[in-house]
């Protein structure tokens, strides 16, 4: 599925909101979630899962093809933590 | 801010739901549970569509993908006891450039 599948599915759950409302609530959405952990806070919703940052510590890697040692600095990264009810329904597990 | 009582700053669905509301609230016109269950409707689509073992694509967001993981000999950290661990599905995120370089900016 991508975004523009999700919007229209969505637009056809809410026959109140038009297609195009419904596209911007959708980038709303995305963006909050983008912009919560921008400022690194967690983003977490029941029955989904949870966003967070993850701290990765600088290291030494390796250019694959070369296999000259180059410096890898730390950085924060977005995490996706899948929810429980969301892992039983993938599995069909009785939760 | 409506819900600053929310110490721990975490974006909840109250929170996205209160952002859709005061963004388009005045144009839409709808009752507040409205928003409260476009936001709700939202994650079922998802939820859905990943239970039917179908990845997510997001542009400029991330693509939440399913994956398939074979059956293997775990412990339990606790005991230290061998168990199964049995084959599962699980959903991995892949953020986008996008918004990877939007959480990690960097400095100087």
């Amino acid at each position: 599925m991508t975004r523009s599948e999700l919007v229209h599915k969505l637009a056809l759950r809410f026959p109140d909101i038009s297609e195009d409302h419904m596209e911007r609530i959708v980038a709303l959405i995305f963006d909050e979630i983008s912009g919560s952990l921008a400022k690194k806070n967690r983003a977490e919703f029941r029955n989904f899962g949870a966003f967070s940052v993850r701290h990765r510590k600088g290291r030494v890697g390796r250019n694959p093809r070369t296999g000259a040692a180059v410096k890898v600095e730390e950085k924060d990264i977005p995490f996706f933590k899948c929810g429980r009810s969301l892992l039983s329904s993938l599995n069909q597990w009785k939760s | 801010m409506k819900h600053d009582e929310n110490k721990s700053n975490a974006m909840t669905r109250a929170g996205l739901s209160d952002a859709i509301q005061e963004r388009y609230g005045s144009v839409l016109g709808l009752p507040k549970h409205r928003y409260i269950d476009v936001v709700d409707g939202f994650f079922e689509e998802i939820c859905t569509r990943l239970a039917q073992g179908e990845d997510v694509k997001i542009s400029s967001f991330g693509s939440f993908l399913v994956n398939q993981k074979s059956s293997r000999i775990g412990r339990n950290p606790k005991t230290g006891k061998e168990a199964e661990i049995v084959k599962r599905k699980v959903v991995t995120f892949r953020p986008s450039h996008h918004l990877k370089s939007r959480v990690n900016v960097k400095k100087g």
